[in-house]
């Protein structure tokens, strides 16, 4: 099954690279730009047919590798 | 003859930079990346650093500074124009030179002195150079492994033992018209031997040499 | 300030009877007693801003509580100190109208909970307290320990804790250009991630942590604040205790090189161009810190609008804007007539910057928020009104018997296997995997690199140059914390004076347990004795240090780990400065120092051998320590010595072995006794003489009153020990090859 993974910075942790990206759109004339982070996405290929114990094994490996809990939060999507 | 040795927010390089290049008599300024008129200078340092923090992707918001229109004319016009280390991802981001730099091929950032042989004498940093002289020179960066997909780059410095996975063990490249250079390992941090090598100073008296002959 | 309009002053911190407030300064780590006493300072009970400011900068952390009536004990006095401790850092005159600062912090906490961003934060709050000082940061030096590498957790850790140092040192641009690595069981739970920075100014560009006169203006310059770092403040917006609980957990603080480096930039013109009266970084205590600490040292009070304050995210209450520990933040208090100046500096090097607040008369510290009065008290009061505790120290009773637990050796062990086990031993082993991540070489000035004992940066343009060592060493301050404490002085004196330098000042970090356990203030205090002790007499002042305690895991402390780094001065600097690169084949091998040394308590040939920790090691000696010093500051200036290695971890086996490996040359080595081969007593190291100098050489050591000894020479493909008919060898390829790759094999599980 195919699963997509997206890794977020979690919204009180500070973005310097975000911040530092939308201060370059703003100077591109971009001034509309408010906030600007930056994420992951990862995608992966799983074995499985059942779309919970899929979604569970990957939540799995999000705490345990695909993301670091003391900065991120993350968000498994299985597609069927 | 003046070289204007370019400040980006985070380059990191640009004292060091202007030390070597007024120790081997040249003239040299810095210029904040704001700058939008380099009509005084003869050529240009595009120095080490993480230019803007190096974030999205080294030199990418660099290539977009005020002062790169400046170099483009610079570089057309035939001057001289060396990116080092961060100067050379900018230069690929700007389009100067072809190819882009990615993570080294162990994932880690490399601080070492590392050989590489010239290969090529006829850019403006390897023009004092002797063909298959090989050169001590300092590497610092993480972001050193030099792709060039579907291309054979003009290397001008290979290493002898290539220790970021570049293509075609490229150490530094040129245009095709030899003017402008980008160089992965830092010339300018090999400039007295009480620091280990004094190799780089046979580059940077070339560069400031071609900037009299651009000039002339 | 610009025109604050006054609020009726808001009803201080009304009781709400479902309000559980006892828990609430509880929880932000306050005790009974200090509660009643911020009530008497303020003649009432605290709003919750102030609750806020009282009790970080009331913390451990900030305050050093348990610490200060021992730090006393430290000589911090000599003709050459400029500024002592209590400032950001401490600076000495190198001569010349040039000074030297200097400072030294731990990040053990944060570095556990995010390795990677706790070293790197690490780093810009130690360059800042530099760079605060009106110093051009230099070079950085690390000292970090952790558990053994056999342990994922602990690689992880290790890992982590280098690629942040890499990370942020490397962008800000100031080289890392050396420190120290250890592992020891102690640490799995709770790694060591001390780090220190030199910087060097012109005398007349020395800036204070004041806040000038009255009338003068703050600043508020750098990264936005958001709500970053420890999550007290919003223990004070939680209505309930469980809430309050819930709100204590860490958030993490996330650094920025990038801004850092404008930072930097942008200070030191301010500086240049005379622009500020006093500047202050934004450290633990953030807002609470930067606006009290400069207005007491001043004799002064201020008035401060947090809602002028720029923020990364909206909504933020006053005890969050005054706790929050955002990152590459500076206060700077300048005249009102160049406000608009300092605004352009910042405009220029693209930081942002605000006009926070107005120096005061009257030592008040007054703070509002969106109009109303949130605070206003004594600005001293939070500094020095904070609490002092006398902890009760006792000598722990296993000393005895860890003491008696000696080895006895009934036959010789076999010592080119024991060799082989200690260069692959990661605490002896290269630590070139993690130096090479690092940027050493920035600013042209790293005249000895790392993978030697000392460092030595050139000072630009004057002919002088700045060595430092940094010494710690948890065994055998766990053995002995008093002995332990000197021996480090008199190690790091010694690795300095080995690049020719003199020692000139000292700094410390006291990484040690949990200072309510009697045990844990015993070595604390004897720790402080024995560097003491080392200082005085040789005469070098102990200009700042950082005290971290609570390094425990499940209640087991770690080695009391203190750590010392100290500074030294060599001008002019010797032509040629000794490295082990420059040992060429058929120079001699010369031991100096006491020949007697068969103690082998607390090395590390015990340790990683026998796996045994016990007796007790051996007491310094101040009389050899400086004869054993000057040796070697003339060695290298009078004789242009080319290469001098301190024998201490691992003992003259492991010396030697390492001027082998270091210069590609074999060695061969004659002992008597083959503990001298392993002991690791002090004052002892080793040189490579060229054979013409050999009588100047002995005649020197003569006349230091020195003892002195051929004991072998360099060449060949061997690190050979003979004794008699006895030989061990090991080939000088194989030896290079297990040391080199102790530490990247076990790294790339």
């Amino acid at each position: 099954m195919k699963v997509t993974v997206n890794i977020t910075r979690r919204p009180e942790i500070a973005d310097p690279q975000g911040t530092t990206v939308r201060r370059a759109l703003v100077d591109l004339g971009h001034d509309a730009v408010r906030e600007v982070r930056i994420d992951r996405t990862i995608h992966l290929e799983v074995e499985g047919h059942d779309s919970d114990t899929v979604h569970t094994q990957v939540s799995r490996m999000c705490e345990q590798l695909l993301s670091n809990p003391v900065l991120e939060d993350f968000e498994v999507v299985v597609h069927g | 003859m003046k070289v204007a040795v370019v400040v980006f927010p985070g380059t990191n390089c640009e004292r060091d930079t202007v030390h070597v290049l007024r120790a081997l008599g040249a003239e040299a300024d810095l210029v904040w990346h704001r700058e939008t008129d380099l009509s005084a200078f003869d050529g240009a340092v595009l120095p080490g650093g993480f230019a803007h923090g190096d974030y999205l992707r080294t030199g990418a918001i660099a290539r977009f500074s005020p002062v790169m229109d400046e170099i483009v004319r610079m570089a057309a016009a035939g001057m001289p124009v060396v990116g080092i280390c961060n100067g050379f991802q900018v230069l690929c981001e700007a389009g100067l030179l072809p190819g882009a730099l990615i993570a080294n091929r162990d994932l880690a950032f490399i601080c070492k002195m590392v050989d590489v042989e010239v290969v090529d004498t006829g850019s403006v940093l390897t023009a004092a150079a002797m063909p298959g002289q090989r050169l001590r020179i300092p590497l610092n960066s993480y972001e050193g492994n030099y792709v060039l997909p579907d291309g054979s780059p003009r290397v001008v410095l290979r290493y002898v033992d290539d220790p970021n996975g570049s293509q075609d063990g490229a150490a530094a490249i040129a245009n095709d018209r030899g003017n402008v250079v980008g160089i992965m390992p830092h010339p300018e941090r090999a400039s007295d031997a009480l620091l280990g090598s004094s190799d780089g100073v046979v580059l940077m008296e070339g560069f400031i040499a071609s900037m009299e002959v651009s000039h002339a | 300030m610009p025109d604050v309009s006054l609020a009726p002053e808001e009803d201080a911190f009304v009781p709400d009877p479902d309000a559980n407030r006892e828990a609430v300064y509880r929880l932000l780590g306050m005790s009974d007693d200090e509660y009643r006493s911020v009530c008497e300072i303020l003649g009432r009970e605290p709003r919750p801003a102030e609750l806020a400011m009282y009790s970080v900068m009331w913390s451990e952390h900030c305050s050093y509580k348990s610490s200060r009536s021992h730090l006393k004990r430290f000589p911090t006095d000599a003709p050459w100190v400029v500024v002592g401790p209590g400032e950001n850092a401490g600076v000495v005159d190198i001569g010349d109208g040039w000074l030297a600062a200097l400072r030294i912090e731990s990040h053990n906490h944060p570095s556990y909970v995010e390795p990677y961003q706790g070293a790197a934060t690490g780093v810009g709050g130690i360059l800042r307290d530099v760079f605060t000082m009106g110093a051009r940061p230099v070079a950085l030096w690390d000292q970090i320990r952790f558990g053994p590498l056999d342990q994922s957790k602990n690689r992880y850790l290790f890992g982590g804790v280098v690629a942040g140092i890499a990370g942020y040192g490397n962008a800000v641009g100031v080289p890392t250009v050396g420190g120290e690595v250890d592992f020891a069981e102690c640490y799995s739970g709770n790694p060591l991630v001390n780090v220190m920075c030199l910087g060097v100014l012109q005398r007349d560009q020395l800036v204070l942590g004041t806040a000038g006169t009255d009338g003068a203006v703050a600043i508020l310059l750098g990264r936005a604040t958001g709500r970053d770092g420890i999550g007290g403040a919003s223990v004070l917006a939680s209505a309930s205790f469980e809430e309050a609980s819930e709100a204590k957990r860490p958030s993490v603080q996330v650094g920025d090189p990038f801004e850092e480096k404008k930072l930097i930039e942008a200070c030191l013109e301010l500086y240049e161009k005379g622009l500020v009266l006093g500047v202050q970084d934004l450290g633990a205590a953030g807002l609470s810190c930067a606006t009290s600490e400069p207005a007491a040292r001043a004799g002064m009070g201020m008035d401060v609008d947090l809602s002028s304050v720029h923020v990364r995210e909206s909504g933020m209450s006053a005890p969050e804007l005054l706790m929050s520990e955002s990152q590459e933040r500076m206060m700077a208090f300048v005249d009102p007539s160049e406000v608009d100046e300092v605004l352009a500096v910042a405009r220029h090097w693209e930081i942002d910057a605000s006009v926070v607040g107005t120096v005061k008369a009257g030592g008040m510290l007054r703070v509002f928020h969106d109009g109303s009065l949130v605070a206003e008290l004594p600005a001293a009061s939070l500094s020095e009104d904070a609490p002092l505790y006398h902890r009760p120290l006792g000598e722990p009773h296993w000393m005895e018997d860890i003491w008696a637990k000696t080895l006895t050796f009934v036959i010789r062990p076999g010592l080119a296997e024991a060799l082989m086990k200690l260069l692959d031993d990661p605490s002896i082993a290269s630590k070139a995997w993690v130096y090479n991540q690092y940027d050493h070489m920035l600013f042209l000035n790293t005249v000895i690199p790392p993978g030697n004992d000392g460092s030595l940066i050139r000072v630009g343009n004057t002919n002088k140059a700045l060595a430092v060592s940094t010494d710690g060493n948890g065994r055998l301050c766990y053995l002995d914390p008093r002995r332990g404490g000197g021996r480090l002085v008199y190690e790091a004196a010694l690795n300095v004076a080995m690049t020719g330098a003199r020692p000139l000042a000292l700094v410390d970090n006291l990484n040690f347990g949990n200072p309510e356990k009697p045990e844990v203030m015993w070595q604390f205090r004897e720790s402080i004795e024995g560097i003491s002790e080392a200082c005085e007499r040789l005469g070098i002042p102990v200009v700042g240090g950082n005290v971290s305690f609570y390094n425990e895991t499940d209640g087991v402390d770690i080695y009391p780990t203190p750590v010392v780094g100290l500074l030294g001065l060599v001008d002019p600097m010797p032509e040629s400065p000794p490295r082990l690169d420059r040992i060429e084949e058929g120079m001699s091998l010369w031991r100096f120092g006491p020949e007697w040394a068969i103690n082998l308590a607390g090395s590390a040939f015990e340790k990683i051998t026998f796996a045994h920790v016990g007796g007790r090691p051996s007491a310094p000696d101040p009389t050899m320590a400086k004869a054993c010093i000057e040796m070697a500051t003339r060695l290298v200036n009078e004789l242009g010595i080319p290469a001098l290695h301190d024998i201490s971890d691992g003992g003259m086996a492991i010396a030697a072995s390492e001027m082998a490996i270091g210069s590609g040359q074999g060695v061969r080595l004659e002992f008597t006794d083959w503990r001298h081969l392993f002991s690791e007593d002090p004052h002892r190291f080793l040189a490579a003489v060229p054979d013409e100098l050999s009588e100047t050489v002995g005649a020197l050591a003569v006349e230091v009153g020195i003892p002195a000894a051929r004991i072998g020479s360099f060449g060949g493909d061997e690190i050979a020990f003979e004794q008699g008919g006895i030989r061990a060898v090991v080939a000088l390829d194989a030896a290079t090859e297990t040391y080199k790759n102790a530490i990247p094999h076990r790294m790339s599980h």
